[in-house]
């Protein structure tokens, strides 16, 4: 395996990797059926008891 | 077991712990006799007579408490498990103020190198590891573990997990930090920055954070609350993170079982990532997760307001861990280190910008509604000055990870400045404010004994840091400057000794910063002293309903 090889195959699968990551998070976060789970986790600190 | 309610038992890990400690001070106390060296010899002895006093403790804990153990509710409430937390609370209230003078100490050796007074433990060499293990490791590291212990059963609404666990992370993560900082005196040091502990102190601290780890993981297994809260996956973040970074830059075999010396099973240039690759993620996940988590729960606690952006929150939490990781080699520009590698460091601190800057504006962003609460409330106005030193220190280091920045920057005092920054501005402003909160909820005060003291801490250590991190700003960019200047023949325009003394006026401001800021933690630690035990300031008048405070007593109403 020579370096450009290592090179693309690492820069290429790190870069499929991140940007999978990244769109799976923001999926999940702005998907409608989660909305009213975060918003009751946002006030989830000032919840007394 | 068929016992009658009134007979008691040890339980199996009270039993156990106890037998460990025991097989624990014979084993070290023999290693103190055959030690070969004499700081080794001290540290097994501290260790055997921690084990012996662990199992004293354990004894005097048995005699006292009832036969059942702790009930995990009382009246359908969690009943919460604080005993550990206080202890992390004055802890690091204490090692604050120890890490801060030793700080002050070894600035004014700067200014003037004599006051090391010709002693090998007082040397700049010695004491300046020990600041930054005391305000790194012992104050940020307790009040991480004293927060974390809070935040993790309150919104879990479920009591810490284990009996004694709790107090064995707590007090064992503070021997470690004595056996860490002694260790420093004597000259005990595998000279890796902020890990310098050699091989057996770090072997303890392994023990003791797979504690911590199992401890938060086993309060969140048992958790009422469906949703994981996401301060709790900030800590869990650092928690993971600090264990795998520890152990890893830790490989090390030492000389001798009995001696204290150890070498790294690294080398060269691989030795050099791998103890950057711990070292900015000791300020990724140590210094800034753990501290997003505690802006995540206090900021929302004391503004009464929620967070601003869940969703925000879960997109900070993902992008931050996975970046950050990747920034350590910008340590190493312009060194052995291959060109690919100083440019990926690069690259990745650069995109950290945006998870910073969408954490730092979520958090600010939730005073949506309450800011006029910044006028009223100094403790509020502690973490919402943090979080803009955050976002300062946030932008300054991915434009100091540019290389050609960097080759102006490194190594000078422009670093020490951005460090402090985040240090003093994000860090301590952070934790104090934690601690001002927590501190009456931990003792069950309706507030701080004084919130007028709260103000002049604020004022004072704020002024204290303007100083320190303004004169660093100008001596470390005349630095680096006088150290590139060239005259025209080609030679250097200043020898090295010159750009020592054109930086001594800035190091005597430098130094008067530290002792403000030293000064605003001595009042914190009186104010905090004085409401563990029960006092109110006549200034302390009682918060209305509202949440907001009086106004001053001259001020006129607005409407």
């Amino acid at each position: 395996m020579t370096y450009e090889s290592a090179a693309a195959f690492a820069q290429t699968s790190g870069l499929l990797y991140f940007v999978g990551i990244f769109v799976a998070v923001a999926v999940y976060a702005f998907w409608p059926r989660n909305r009213a789970r975060f918003d009751a986790a946002a006030h989830l600190p000032l919840i007394e008891d | 077991m068929a016992a009658t309610p009134s007979s008691k038992y040890m339980t199996e890990g009270e039993a156990g712990l106890g037998i460990v400690l025991l097989v624990g001070a014979l084993v070290c106390a023999l290693a103190s006799a055959r030690a070969v060296d004499t700081p080794f010899s001290v540290h097994m002895a501290v260790f055997a007579l921690a084990a012996v006093a662990g199992i004293g403790a354990l004894l005097k804990r048995y005699e006292g408490r009832p036969a059942e153990a702790p009930p995990q509710e009382i009246d359908g409430k969690p009943n919460y498990n604080l005993g550990p937390i206080k202890v992390a609370a004055v802890a690091a209230m204490g090692w604050g103020i120890a890490g801060f003078l030793v700080g002050c100490i070894i600035a004014f050796q700067l200014w003037a190198p004599s006051l090391n007074l010709g002693l090998e433990y007082t040397t700049f060499g010695r004491l300046r590891p020990l600041h930054t293990s005391a305000v790194i490791f012992a104050f940020g590291g307790n009040v991480l573990i004293g927060t974390s212990l809070y935040v993790v059963q309150r919104t879990c609404r479920t009591r810490l997990a284990g009996d004694l666990a709790p107090w064995f992370v707590v007090l064992g993560y503070n021997l470690f930090i004595v056996i860490a900082g002694t260790g420093y005196l004597m000259g005990v040091t595998q000279s890796k920055e902020y890990a310098e502990p050699e091989w057996y102190a770090d072997l303890w601290l392994t023990i003791v954070w797979v504690a911590y780890l199992l401890v938060f993981l086993a309060t969140l297994w048992k958790r009422k609350e469906p949703h994981i809260f996401v301060a709790n996956w900030f800590y869990l973040g650092f928690i993971v993170t600090i264990a795998m970074l520890h152990i890893v830059n830790n490989l090390a075999l030492p000389v001798t079982v009995f001696g204290s010396k150890s070498y790294p099973i690294f080398a060269g240039v691989q030795d050099a990532l791998i103890q950057w690759w711990y070292g900015h993620n000791a300020v990724g996940f140590f210094l800034t997760a753990g501290f997003l988590a505690i802006m995540y729960y206090f900021v929302p606690k004391r503004a009464e307001r929620p967070i601003y952006s869940y969703r925000l929150s879960i997109i900070h939490f993902w992008a931050l861990i996975f970046m950050y990781i990747w920034a350590g080699p910008h340590h190493l520009h312009y060194t052995a280190l291959p060109d690919w590698a100083q440019t990926l460091g690069m690259t990745f601190s650069i995109m950290l910008w945006m998870p910073s800057w969408g954490g730092m504006i979520n958090g600010l962003m939730t005073l949506s509604g309450a800011w006029d609460k910044l006028r009223t409330d100094p403790i509020l106005r502690f973490m919402v000055v943090s979080l803009a030193f955050y976002g300062m220190a946030t932008f300054e280091g991915p434009m100091m990870s540019i290389k050609a920045v960097n080759s102006l920057s490194h190594y000078t005092d422009w670093t020490i400045g951005h460090v402090h920054s985040g240090a003093l501005g994000w860090v301590a402003y952070i934790s104090f404010g934690a601690l001002y909160c927590l501190v009456p909820w931990l003792w069950n005060r309706r507030e701080v004994y004084s919130l007028k003291l709260v103000e002049w801490h604020f004022w004072v250590s704020t002024l204290g840091i303007v100083l320190y991190i303004s004169s660093m700003w100008v001596a470390g960019i005349m630095q680096g400057l006088m150290w590139r200047a060239y005259n025209s023949l080609g030679f250097l325009e200043y020898s090295f000794v010159e750009t020592v003394e054109a930086m001594q006026p800035y190091y005597l401001v430098r130094a008067l910063g530290g002792v403000l800021f030293l000064i605003g933690g001595l009042i914190m630690a009186y104010n905090l002293a004085m409401t563990i035990a029960g006092k109110t300031a006549a200034d302390s008048e009682p918060r209305p309903a509202g949440g907001t405070l009086p106004g001053p007593a001259g001020l006129a109403p607005a409407e």
